[in-house]
C-alpha cells in the first residue's frame, strides 16, 4: 500500500462510527468532578448545571420555588449536560482517534522470536519481550526484527512498512548513517545482527504508541497561556453574572414584578453562555489532534511542545540532495572542443563511465544512450581493458584499452595535467569554457583521450520541480531557508540562486552546521533542521525542531524532537504547516467563542428582565418569542457549536502562506465577524424552531 | 455645537505631539546635574520600583492624613475650617493618594487654605507624576531595558519638568481670565437685595490649573469648573477642557519616542481617539440634541437640547464635551451635573470609566492601554499561527497572567460592590432617586472610584462632613450610610490604584528579560490598521461588554422607562 493510500485509509477512519461510539461512551465517563476539574471552564458549567438539576428537583417537590415552569428548568437541563458531554465527546473521539493509530502500531509489537547471542557467542532462540538493552540478535530473511537497535555485522533489505507505511523496502547496513532499525520491521534479504539499545517497554514504538494515545500528553507553554485567560474570562463572567442577582432582586423591589432575574437556574444558563464554552470545549481536542495530524504527515513528534514550536521557526535548514535537487547531479551535455563532436564526447565518456558505480557514472552512459543516432557498439569494445576506478589521489577514473589509447575522466585540473604530461596541448578556450560552466553552479568534468583533451562533460544538480514557488510560500510564511550543501561556494551559490534560497552553507561540516543554528539562535530565531547521520546529532539537538530520519541512526533519532517516518527531507515545511495550524485553531476558536457573547448578552439580558422591566424588550433585536425561548435558545446554540466545530478543532484552520497580516484579516473576518453575526442568526432559527415545536 | 469639541480635541492633539516629544527627551535620559543625582538612587529593577512607589505612597497617605485631620490647629485657615470627620479624611487621602479625587466633602466649606494648598495640590502635583513614572519603568521594560529606572528621579522629573511649568502657564492663563488667587478668607457682601451673603474665594487658579493637568480633577469648590470661579467664561472652559486631554495624549507620544516606533504610538493614539470621539459624539447626540425626556408633554422649548444641571455661559455642548473629556482620561473635574445628563448619555461618562484606557489618567492610561493591547496581542498572535510577540518579545503563560490579573480587577471593582450597595439598606437609601436612576448613581459612585476618576453622579448622600457632623445624632442615620461609602469606595480606589500599576510593571519587566525575536513577514504586525481593529475589538468585548447587564438596568433601563410609557 502506498502511503498516500494508507493514509487516505486513515483519515477515512477518522471519523469511523465505532470510533464515534467509543468516544460517545467515554464522555460519559469523562462526566467525573476528578477529571473535569483540570479544565476550569467545563468545571464551572458542571457545577452550574449541579445547581440548576438542584433548583429543578426543589422546583418539583415545591412549585412556589421560582416563577420558571418546570418544563423549561428540565430543558434547560438537558441543554447543560448536553454542553458537557460535548465537550467531553470532543476530548474522547480525538483520544479515540489517537487510540486507534496506537492500536494500528501496536498490532506490530506482539512477541516474536528472537536469536540472542549467549555468553558462548551461539544465537539461542528466545522471545522479543525478554530482550533488554546491549544484546546481540541475529536475523536472517523473513523475520521480523525483535526489538529497535543498531546493526553491527550485515547488510539487508528491510521492509518498514508497518511503521512508515511505505511498501519500497530500504537498505539498512552496519557502520554509516543507515545502521538503525526498528523493532517490529521485516527483513526482506540477508542476515544481520544487532544490537539491541533500548530497554524492554521504551522502544521507538512504545513511547510513539504512548504520545499518541495521549497518555503522556502535557500541556504546550501556549496551551497553559491560554488556559489562563480563558479561566480568567471564566471568572469575570461569574462574577457579571453574580451580581446580576441582587441587581434583580433590586430592579424586582423597584417594581414589585418578579421575573427571571433571580431564577437561579436562568442565570446558570446565562453563566454557561457567556463563559468560553466554545474553546474550552475543544482546547485539549486541538492538542491531541496536532500531535494526529503531524502523525498522519508520518512524522512523530516526541512532545505536543515540539509541534507548537515548529509554527514559530523562523529559519530552514534543508539539505540541497533530496530536498531542493534530485538526488545526486547528473550528466546533463557533453561539450566537444577542437575538432570532436558531441557524440564523441559522449562515446569517450560513456567508455570511461562503463565500470563507474557512481551516480554521476551512471549518468553518463545514460546520457549518452538518450543522445539521437548514436551507435551503442561503439561503446561495447572493452574487451580486454583494464578499467581504473576512481581514486582520490588521481581524482581521475577511466580506462586502459588494448586497442587505443587511454581514456581518462576526471576534475579539471586533474586531466589537465594528465594530458599535459603525456605530452599533449590544451585545446584553445578550455579554461573559458570550463570557467563559464563553473560559474553557472554546474560541475565540469574532462575527458581526454591518450594526451588529447577532447571535451568536457557537464554535471548538473537538478532541481525538484516547483521548489521555487515552494520557497516563495515559505518566504510568505516568514521562513528563512539555508541550503546546506558539501558543494564549493561557487556552485552553492549559483544553486542557492536557482532554487531561491536566503542563504546557503557551502562545503558544510557538521560543526559548520552547529555553528550556524548557534548564530541564528544568538539572532532570537528558531532553528528547524532535518538530519540522519550520527554526526548530525550534536545539530539535531541544538535546533529548536530537530527532526532526525527514521533511516537515520538511533544517536540523530535521540538527538532530534521529531522522527520522519518516510525519511523525506521536504517534511520540515510541512511540520512548519502543522504547528502554525495548531496555535491558530486555538486562536481562531477563543475569538469566536468571545465574540459570540454579544449575540447571546442580547438574547438573554432583555428575557431575563421581561417581566421586571418589560421596557428591556427593546434591546431584543431577535425578537424572539418569548424570555424563555430566548434563553433556551441561546443555551442551545451554545451546546450545539460545540459538536459543529470538532471536525475544525481535530482538522484545524485552513493555514494559507499569505503572510502574517493577509492571515490576520481573513481569521478576523471568518472567526471574528463570523462570531458575531453567526449566533443572532442561530439563535433566532433554534427560536423559531422551538416556537414550531411547541405549536404541533 | 460641533466646534467646541473639534476645538478641543483638535489643540489637545496638536499640542500633545511637542510636548510628548519634548517629555520623551526631559525624562529618559540618565541623571545630569546635582539635584537629579541626589533623588536618583540607582537604577531599580520591577521590584525596586514598585517597592519604592507603595513605599512612597505609604509615607504620603500617611501625611495627608495627618495633615487633613490636623487642619483645624494649622495656619492659613482665615475661614477657621474645624476637624473633619475620620471616614471623611480616610475617603480624601484615599482618594488624592491614588489620582482619584473622588470629593466626600466639599472644599470651600471644609478645606482650609493649608489643605488646599498642602493637601490637595502637593498630591495633585505628586499623584500624576507617580503614574507618569509607572508609565516609564513599562515602557523602559517593553523596549528591553534591564534596569525599569529609578523611582524617585522620575518623580522628581515628572513634577518640575512636566507639571510646574505647565501649570504655571496655564494658571497665569487661569488668572488673566478671572480666576481668583488670594490667601484672603471669604467675604462679606450685601446683596441689591440686602441680603447677606457670603462669597468664598481663595488660591482658586493654583487649584484649577493642575487639577486639569494632572487628570486630578478634584476642584477647589464642590461645584468644580462649573463655579464660577474656578471656570468664569467660555475661554477659560476651553482652556480646562484641553488641559484635561493634554497629558495623557503627550504621554502616547512619549512612548512612540522611547520605544522608537511612532508608528505603534499612532495606532495606539488613533483607537484611543477613536474611542473619545465616538464617546463625545454619543453624548453631544444623546443629551445637547435630544430633549429631557423627563420634561417631555410640558409646554417648554426643548430646541436647545437638555439643559438641565448645565452652565449655559460654556456654550450649548460644553457640558458634554466636557463629560467625554472627564471621563476617558480619569480626570473627574466636572462643569455639568452628570446626574441630569439624559439617561443614554449617562452612558459616556460610564463607558469611558469602564474602559478606563483612552487617553486615561496620566500614564495610568497607556499602562490601561498596553494591558488590553497584551490580550489583542495575544488572541491576534495565535490567529497568524505564531506565538504572540510584541515588540519583539513573546507573550507566553506568565505575562498572560499578569495582564489578566490587571484586567479582572477593574470590573470586580466596580461589579462587586454595586451588587451589594443594591441590595443593602446603606446603598439604596442613600439614593436619591429610587428605580435605574439610583442604580445609575451607586454605579456611577464605584466605577469613578475605580477607574480613579472621582466625577460624581451625585445625587448620593455620601458625605460625612465635619468631625462636628459626626457626632450630631440627628444625622445618625445618614452618617451611617455615609461611612460606609467612605470606607467602601476609599478601598475600591487603593486596590484601584495600585494593582493595575503593579502587575503591568510586572509584565513589563517580565518582556524585558527575554530574548528579542526577529521581525519577519510571519510576525503580528503590531502598526496595521488591521491590529487598531483588533485593539478596539478586544476593548470593547473584554472592557465594555462586561457591563453591558448593568448599562441595561441602569441608563438603559431608565431611558426606555421614558420613550415606552
Amino acid at each position: 500500500m502506498s502511503t498516500s493510500a494508507r493514509k487516505a485509509s486513515r483519515a477515512q477512519s477518522l471519523f469511523a462510527p465505532d470510533l464515534l461510539k467509543a468516544a460517545a461512551g467515554r464522555a460519559v465517563i469523562m462526566l467525573r468532578p476528578d477529571h473535569l476539574w483540570k479544565n476550569p471552564v467545563m468545571f464551572v458549567v458542571e457545577v452550574g448545571t449541579a445547581l440548576s438539576i438542584l433548583y429543578t428537583v426543589v422546583k418539583a417537590v415545591n412549585p412556589d420555588s421560582t416563577q420558571a415552569t418546570l418544563g423549561y428548568l428540565v430543558a434547560l437541563d438537558f441543554w447543560l449536560v448536553a454542553t458537557v458531554l460535548f465537550a467531553n465527546f470532543a476530548e474522547a473521539l480525538a483520544e479515540a482517534r489517537g487510540k486507534a493509530q496506537a492500536d494500528a502500531l501496536r498490532k506490530t509489537k506482539q512477541a516474536t522470536p528472537a536469536f540472542r547471542r549467549d555468553s558462548g557467542g551461539v544465537f539461542r532462540e528466545t522471545v522479543s519481550t525478554d530482550l533488554t538493552e546491549g544484546d546481540f540478535v541475529a536475523v536472517e530473511a523473513g523475520q521480523v526484527i525483535p526489538a529497535d537497535g543498531e546493526i553491527v555485522e550485515g547488510v539487508a533489505a528491510v521492509d518498514e512498512s508497518a511503521i512508515t507505511g511505505e511498501s519500497a523496502p530500504v537498505i539498512r547496513e552496519a557502520g554509516g548513517d543507515r545502521s538503525g532499525v526498528t523493532g517490529g520491521t521485516r527483513v526482506l534479504s540477508d542476515r544481520i545482527v544487532v544490537r539491541v539499545t533500548v530497554k524492554q517497554g521504551e522502544s521507538f514504538l512504545d513511547r510513539m504508541i504512548a504520545l499518541v494515545e495521549g497518555a503522556k500528553r502535557q500541556r504546550t507553554p501556549n496551551e497553559i497561556a491560554l488556559s489562563i485567560v480563558l479561566a480568567a474570562f471564566t471568572l469575570i463572567f461569574l462574577i457579571v453574572t453574580a451580581t446580576l442577582y441582587p441587581l434583580a432582586l433590586y430592579a424586582e423591589g423597584y417594581t414589585g414584578n418578579v421575573g427571571l432575574g433571580t431564577d437561579i437556574p436562568t442565570l446558570v444558563a446565562l453563566l454557561v453562555c457567556l463563559i468560553p464554552t466554545t474553546i474550552g470545549a475543544l482546547l485539549s481536542a486541538i492538542g491531541i489532534a496536532g500531535m494526529d495530524r503531524a502523525l498522519r504527515a508520518n512524522i512523530i513528534a516526541k512532545s505536543g511542545k515540539a509541534v507548537e514550536v515548529a509554527g514559530d521557526v523562523d529559519t530552514l535548514l534543508l539539505d540541497k540532495t533530496g530536498t531542493i535537487t534530485m538526488g545526486n547531479r547528473r550528466a546533463t551535455r557533453f561539450v566537444p572542443f577542437g575538432e570532436s563532436s558531441a557524440s564523441d564526447v559522449g562515446r569517450l565518456a560513456t567508455l570511461a563511465s562503463v565500470a563507474d558505480e557512481t551516480p554521476e557514472g551512471k549518468s553518463v552512459v545514460e546520457l549518452f544512450r538518450k543522445m539521437p543516432g548514436v551507435n551503442l557498439s561503439s561503446v561495447d569494445a572493452t574487451a580486454g581493458a583494464t578499467f581504473v576506478p576512481f581514486a582520490a589521489q588521481t581524482r581521475m577514473s577511466g580506462i586502459d584499452r588494448r586497442d587505443g589509447p587511454s581514456i581518462r575522466k576526471g576534475a579539471t585540473d586533474a586531466v589537465t595535467k594528465y594530458a599535459q604530461a603525456a605530452g599533449g596541448t590544451l585545446p584553445s578556450g578550455l579554461k573559458e569554457q570550463v570557467d563559464a560552466v563553473a560559474s553557472q553552479g554546474a560541475t565540469p568534468l574532462l575527458v581526454c583521450e591518450g594526451n588529447r583533451v577532447a571535451g568536457m562533460i557537464v554535471l548538473e544538480d537538478i532541481l525538484k520541480p516547483n521548489i521555487r514557488e515552494r520557497f516563495e510560500r515559505l518566504r510568505k510564511m516568514g521562513l528563512r531557508t539555508v541550503m546546506v550543501t558539501g558543494d564549493n561556494p561557487l556552485t552553492a551559490k549559483s544553486i542557492a540562486a536557482q532554487a531561491g534560497v536566503d542563504d546557503y552553507i557551502a562545503e558544510a561540516t557538521p560543526e559548520a552546521k552547529l555553528a550556524y543554528i548557534r548564530k541564528e539562535q544568538a539572532a532570537g530565531k528558531l532553528v528547524a533542521m532535518m538530519g540522519d547521520g550520527t554526526n548530525d546529532a550534536p545539530a539535531l539537538a541544538q535546533a529548536d525542531v530537530g527532526v532526525a530520519m527514521n533511516s537515520g541512526t538511533q544517536a540523530a533519532k535521540e538527538a532530534g524532537n521529531m522522527v520522519d517516518l518516510d525519511s523525506d527531507p521536504t517534511k520540515l515545511i510541512e511540520v512548519v504547516e502543522v504547528g502554525k495550524q495548531l496555535l491558530m485553531t486555538r486562536g481562531a476558536l477563543t475569538t469566536f467563542s468571545v465574540a459570540n457573547d454579544v449575540a447571546k448578552y442580547f438574547a438573554i439580558v432583555p428575557a431575563l428582565f421581561a417581566g421586571t422591566l418589560p421596557q428591556l424588550k427593546t434591546l431584543d433585536f431577535m425578537n424572539l418569542t418569548s424570555p424563555t425561548s430566548a434563553i433556551l435558545s441561546a443555551v442551545i446554540f451554545n451546546a450545539l457549536v460545540i459538536p459543529c466545530l470538532i471536525p475544525v478543532a481535530l482538522k484545524g484552520v485552513t493555514y494559507r502562506p499569505v503572510g502574517a497580516d493577509a492571515l490576520l484579516r481573513r481569521n478576523l473576518l471568518v472567526w471574528g465577524l463570523g462570531g458575531v453575526v453567526a449566533p443572532f442568526v442561530g439563535i433566532k432559527l433554534i427560536d423559531l424552531i422551538l416556537t414550531l415545536v411547541r405549536a404541533v | 455645537m460641533w466646534i467646541l469639541p473639534l476645538l478641543v480635541i483638535g489643540l489637545a492633539a496638536g499640542l500633545a505631539v511637542p510636548l510628548g516629544r519634548a517629555m520623551a527627551r526631559a525624562l529618559d535620559r540618565p541623571a545630569d546635574n546635582a539635584l537629579e543625582r541626589a533623588f536618583d538612587t540607582g537604577p531599580q529593577s520591577w521590584k525596586g520600583y514598585c517597592l519604592a512607589l507603595l513605599a512612597f505612597n505609604a509615607v504620603a497617605f500617611v501625611i495627608g492624613f495627618g495633615l487633613l485631620a490636623t487642619q483645624h490647629l494649622l495656619p492659613l485657615n482665615p475661614d477657621g475650617k474645624t476637624a473633619l470627620a475620620p471616614t471623611t479624611i480616610f475617603n480624601t487621602a484615599a482618594s488624592f493618594l491614588t489620582n482619584t479625587n473622588l470629593q466626600h466633602y466639599s472644599g470651600e466649606v471644609h478645606l482650609s487654605y493649608f489643605s488646599q494648598l498642602f493637601f490637595i495640590a502637593w498630591k495633585q502635583f505628586v499623584t500624576p507624576a507617580i503614574g507618569l513614572g509607572a508609565l516609564l519603568a513599562v515602557i523602559r521594560g517593553l523596549r528591553g531595558d534591564k534596569h525599569l529606572g529609578n523611582f524617585t528621579l522620575d518623580v522628581w522629573r515628572g513634577v518640575a519638568y512636566v507639571f510646574l511649568p505647565l501649570s504655571l502657564i496655564v494658571g497665569l492663563l487661569l488668572i488673566l481670565g478671572g480666576v481668583p488667587m488670594t490667601l484672603e478668607g471669604a467675604v462679606e457682601v450685601t446683596t441689591l437685595e440686602g441680603a447677606k451673603q457670603t462669597i468664598s474665594r481663595g488660591p482658586v487658579a493654583a487649584i484649577v490649573a493642575i487639577k486639569q493637568l494632572g487628570t486630578n480633577g478634584g476642584g477647589f469648590f464642590g461645584a468644580n469648573s462649573a463655579h464660577p470661579f474656578e471656570n468664569p467664561s467660555a475661554w477659560t472652559n476651553l482652556l480646562e477642557c484641553v488641559c484635561i486631554l493634554l497629558v495623557p495624549m503627550a504621554c502616547v507620544v512619549m512612548f512612540g519616542r522611547m520605544v522608537r516606533g511612532n508608528g505603534q504610538a499612532t495606532v495606539i493614539f488613533n483607537v484611543m481617539m477613536a474611542f473619545l470621539v465616538a464617546f463625545t459624539v454619543w453624548a453631544i447626540v444623546t443629551d445637547t440634541m435630544s430633549p429631557n425626556p423627563g420634561l417631555s408633554g410640558l409646554p417648554l422649548d426643548q430646541s436647545s437640547g437638555n439643559l438641565e444641571g448645565k452652565e449655559l455661559r460654556f456654550g450649548p455642548s460644553a457640558g458634554a464635551t466636557w463629560a467625554a473629556a472627564t471621563t476617558v482620561t480619569s480626570n473627574g473635574s466636572v462643569n455639568c451635573m452628570h446626574d441630569s445628563l439624559n439617561p443614554l448619555a449617562g452612558l459616556t461618562p460610564l463607558s469611558g470609566m469602564w474602559i478606563n484606557c483612552a487617553f486615561g489618567g496620566v500614564g495610568v492610561g497607556l499602562i490601561n492601554f498596553l494591558v488590553y493591547l497584551i490580550v489583542a496581542v495575544f488572541l491576534a498572535g495565535l490567529m497568524v499561527g505564531r506565538t504572540p510577540e510584541y515588540l519583539g518579545k513573546k507573550v507566553e503563560a506568565r505575562e498572560v497572567k499578569l495582564a489578566m490579573l490587571a484586567l479582572l480587577v477593574h470590573p470586580l471593582l466596580i461589579l462587586i460592590p454595586t451588587g451589594i450597595a443594591s441590595v443593602s439598606k446603606w446603598g439604596t437609601d442613600a439614593t436619591n432617586n429610587p428605580g435605574p436612576h439610583g442604580l445609575s448613581e451607586m454605579l456611577y459612585e464605584f466605577t469613578s472610584a475605580s477607574a480613579n476618576n472621582g466625577s460624581g453622579f451625585e445625587g448620593l448622600g455620601d458625605t460625612v462632613g465635619t468631625a462636628e457632623d459626626a457626632a450630631n445624632p440627628e444625622k445618625a442615620e445618614s452618617n451611617g450610610r455615609a461611612v460606609v461609602w467612605d470606607l467602601a469606595t476609599g478601598l475600591v480606589m487603593l486596590i484601584g490604584r495600585f494593582v493595575p500599576i503593579i502587575a503591568p510593571i510586572a509584565l513589563a519587566a517580565s518582556l524585558a528579560a527575554k530574548k528579542p525575536t526577529p521581525f519577519t513577514a510571519g510576525t503580528l504586525r503590531t502598526d496595521t490598521l488591521t491590529f487598531a481593529l483588533v485593539l478596539v475589538g478586544t476593548i470593547v468585548l473584554v472592557g465594555a461588554l462586561l457591563f453591558l447587564p448593568v448599562a441595561a438596568l441602569g441608563p438603559i433601563a431608565e431611558h426606555l422607562s421614558f420613550t415606552t410609557n
